[in-house]
């Protein structure tokens, strides 16, 4: 198996995958010195006879010193984190540019909205949802709405291209994860959530559900489909002209 | 000293005409309600054990029958096969157990009962009778907790955290009277926590013997004393939280429901609001105890005592300001998530300190490695483990990958078990003479020790990798997920550490019941402390002292120079010292 973090396939990887690498290496040190410590410690003070221990009841400056240099290495690494997750979950991180999908949770499945040719996304409201005719509750009365491809289960995403999600949840609280992508945003009813993200490798991986939402939550799992541009397309135009075929038939 | 033991023992005496029922089940006695904390909440660790090693065999091994498996019901486990309905309730009442009534009551009820009179010198808690319902709420609490295991839809189920909208619909979780007995639990046991609470409070600022000073007091005191404020601040959170969920569970109300214009996330708030210093009241006192058990151990006075009690002091501050770091996916504004990543990261540095402060400690000392030192010792190495990762999931966007996998569960494993459990092993064998005047195995106690290090360790370390590999948290069967079959070999190893794990405690067991009728009869002052409570009788008897003690310095006063032996008791009156002012009244 892999003792890593999984492969990367998003722009953001690299660098939150370089985050865990300095914070491993900090704790690392750390970890290596008050454990070493530690043994050191036990073996060469151990109880001998005619052997009293040095009394004392402290030192201020080693107060200060491992105050103040714990203090100064958090303060730095939140500055560093934080303008990380700036660029990620800020509120204006997504780009102008980026493909709009949506992404609607209910229990145990992932419905996934593609804005079809138009390139918008039709109104949704929660009132209009129909369990097998229209399961993300799509407004038929909206012309954006007329294109748009609802698919179970299976994300298609262009490769080189940011994506936005706009998340919705039906019923309970769910989590839309992508490890390779380090991607994951909890799904919450009563709230329209943005994540975005940017695939770099086309390839199949998989979108689960992280957070509890019932009986079924280890079954809540998603195809992710990462597609050269040109394959997107190609996708979407197949199944635009499917969806018209089905609707004049 | 020997005139305050004869003392008290004529107390002894002179209180012992109460009647059986007055004196071991509906007592006053801060010491024997702390004994019957100590009964519920091991007999909660079990069960708690219990629903893990069941957890443990459907990750080894899914759908595979369980050994024993078949002595569950069908709407359990068919066949012996867990069901994920099952598997839900499994992990829900693990975290409940474990969390509100295994460590919380073994350090808190335990502890704070057991320890305060005794070590600030009163003679019981400011409110005997109070301690006494205190209890009783709490054996009624885990009374429904427990019995919401065998209602006819089966126990909660979102959860020990408990998210709405999930545990407040029934349609959506299929549980309708175990997840109302969960609430019906929890306020129950928010009243027993508050009842506590005051008490403890109370007894520290009033009831300290002569001379027993703010800053003379050991350290476990100051820790017990700032727990019992987070406590009294942070649970009546929970139990409003819980008044909340159980309306809308029974009532219809809408606090939580999108649809009707409640807030999802406003349960969250809630729950972290009090779910945050919880977790400190968690490991604070385990702290405090390892503190008196390391500078006992080292025949050393504490490094930096009040650098110690200003970490206490920063760490129960701080730990009001962190809780959404536990929200940071969860939708709230990402803004929040930078203030409380930084505030999160700098509840680091009090921890830091105090691990430093028992390393200094350690430095140049002359270490007995007694069950409790060792277990003391365990203490700080595996906190330090768990310190540490928790500093990934303070970065917030290394928490996006992390959060919600099996790298929290190492986390919260290596604070709660690494840290606080040890340092119970090691309280257990230090106060078990003054609680039952005898003394437990040593021999047994350290083959205990190093059996739970080492598998503890083939448990918990792993899930750190296998969290790393993206494995979510409270998956039923995680070899649906292509991407986390190639974990499964190391889940496998993880659930045969855990069964051994779970086996050496049988030790821990038969040595608490044998040496409890069996064991060595416990001298006075066994460990060689300066704590007031070795001037008592092992053990120490109703009412403790027949006039309160005096006291002259602090609790750490080892291997001091002048002083023929290594130790120097808080209440011996060297030709130095003056009498002290009599303020702190002793409690009467």
């Amino acid at each position: 198996m892999n003792w890593w973090l999984p492969p990367q396939a998003s722009t953001f990887a690299p660098s939150i995958d370089l985050g865990f690498l300095v914070i491993l290496i900090i704790t690392g040190i750390t970890f290596v010195l008050v454990e070493v410590g530690l043994i050191v410690f036990v073996i060469r003070y151990r109880q001998r006879p005619g052997q009293k221990a040095h009394y004392t009841h402290g030192s201020t400056p080693a107060e200060v010193i491992w105050t103040a240099i714990p203090a100064v290495t958090m303060v730095i690494l939140g500055i560093v984190s934080n303008g990380l997750w700036v660029k990620i979950k800020g509120r204006n991180s997504v780009p102008a540019n980026a493909y709009t999908i949506g992404v609607h949770a209910k229990q145990f499945e992932w419905w996934i909205t593609y804005p079809g040719p138009d390139g918008k996304l039709g109104r949704t409201s929660t009132s209009l949802i129909q369990k097998t005719t229209n399961p993300t509750g799509l407004d038929p009365d909206d012309p954006a709405s007329k294109d748009d491809i609802v698919v179970r289960n299976q994300l298609h995403v262009p490769a080189g291209r940011p994506v936005v999600v706009y998340l919705s949840s039906e019923d309970v609280i769910h989590s839309f994860y992508v490890p390779q992508f380090r991607v994951r945003q909890d799904v919450v009813p009563g709230l329209e959530i943005k994540a975005w993200f940017e695939a770099t490798v086309p390839g199949q991986y998989e979108l689960g559900c992280s957070m509890l939402c019932g009986m079924g939550h280890y079954k809540m799992r998603a195809q992710v489909f990462v597609h050269t541009q040109a394959d997107f397309d190609a996708w979407v135009a197949q199944r635009a002209s499917q969806a018209k075929g089905e609707g004049t038939s | 000293m020997s005139t305050v033991a004869a003392a008290a023992h004529t107390a002894h005496a002179h209180h012992d005409d109460r009647s059986f029922i007055r004196k071991y089940i509906f007592s006053t006695d801060h010491k024997i309600i702390g004994i019957q904390f100590l009964f519920l909440s091991l007999f909660f660790l079990l069960v708690g054990g219990i629903l893990a090693m069941q957890i443990r065999w459907q990750l080894g091994f899914p759908g595979k029958p369980m050994p024993g498996g078949t002595l569950l019901p069908e709407t359990m486990a068919p066949g012996g096969v867990i069901l994920p309905e099952y598997y839900i309730q499994l992990v829900t009442m693990h975290g409940t157990f474990m969390v509100f009534f295994a460590i919380m009551l073994l350090l808190v009820g335990v502890y704070a009962n057991f320890l305060i009179p005794l070590k600030i010198g009163a003679h019981d808690m400011a409110f005997p009778r109070i301690n006494m319902a205190s209890f009783w709420s709490a054996v009624a609490s885990g009374i429904v907790m427990l019995a919401s295991m065998y209602v006819p839809d089966g126990a909660a189920r979102a959860g020990w955290t408990m998210y709405v909208p999930l545990s407040a619909r029934e349609d959506l979780s299929g549980a309708a009277l175990g997840q109302q007995l969960w609430s019906v639990s929890i306020i129950l046991f928010g009243l027993s926590s508050v009842l506590g609470s005051l008490n403890y409070i109370t007894t520290v600022i009033n009831n300290r013997a002569p001379g027993m000073t703010w800053f003379r007091m050991p350290l476990s005191i100051w820790a017990l004393f700032i727990t019992a404020i987070l406590g009294l601040l942070a649970v009546p959170v929970l139990a409003g939280a819980a008044i909340m969920l159980l309306f809308e569970q029974v009532l219809g109300t809408h606090f939580f429901d999108p649809a009707s214009g409640g807030q999802a996330l406003l349960w969250q708030h809630l729950f972290w609001f009090f779910g945050h210093p919880e977790v400190y009241i968690l490991i604070l006192p385990a702290m405090g105890m390892v503190s008196d058990m390391i500078a006992n151990g080292s025949r050393k006075p504490i490094f930096g005592y009040h650098s110690m009690v200003f970490a206490i002091c920063g760490i129960a501050f701080l730990g009001w300001i962190v809780w959404g770091h536990h929200m940071f996916v969860s939708g709230m504004n990402p803004t929040l998530g930078s203030s409380f990543m930084v505030s999160t990261l700098l509840i680091a540095v009090p921890s830091a300190i105090k691990v430093f402060n028992w390393m200094g400690t350690m430095w140049r000392g002359n270490l007995r490695f007694h069950v409790p030192m060792l277990n003391a010792i365990g203490f700080v190495a595996m906190f330090t483990i768990g310190g540490l990762s928790g500093i990934f999931m303070a970065a917030t966007p290394v928490d996006m990958f992390i959060h919600d996998t099996y790298f929290i569960v190492a986390h919260i494993h290596y604070v709660l078990f690494g840290g606080s459990l040890f340092a119970i092993f090691g309280a257990i064998a230090y106060w078990f003479p003054k609680m039952f005047g005898r003394m437990m195995s040593e021999r047994w106690g350290k083959v205990h020790f190093w059996l739970t290090m080492v598998f503890y360790n083939c448990t918990f370390f792993p899930m750190h990798i296998i969290g790393m590999a993206g494995h979510m948290r409270r998956l039923y069967d995680p070899t649906i997920y292509d991407f986390l079959k190639p974990v499964q070999p190391m889940n496998e190893f993880i659930s045969w550490s855990a069964f051994a794990l779970f086996a050496s405690q049988a030790i821990f067991f038969v040595n608490f019941w044998w040496s409890m009728f069996k064991g060595e009869k416990a001298p006075l002052n066994p460990w060689e402390d300066n704590g007031l409570e070795w001037t008592l009788p092992s053990p120490a008897p109703h009412g403790n002292w027949e006039t309160p003690p005096t006291v002259y310095r602090g609790p750490y006063e080892f291997s001091a120079p002048g002083v023929s032996e290594d130790y120097l008791p808080q209440t011996k009156k060297l030709p130095t010292d003056r009498e002290p002012a009599l303020t702190p009244a002793g409690g009467h």
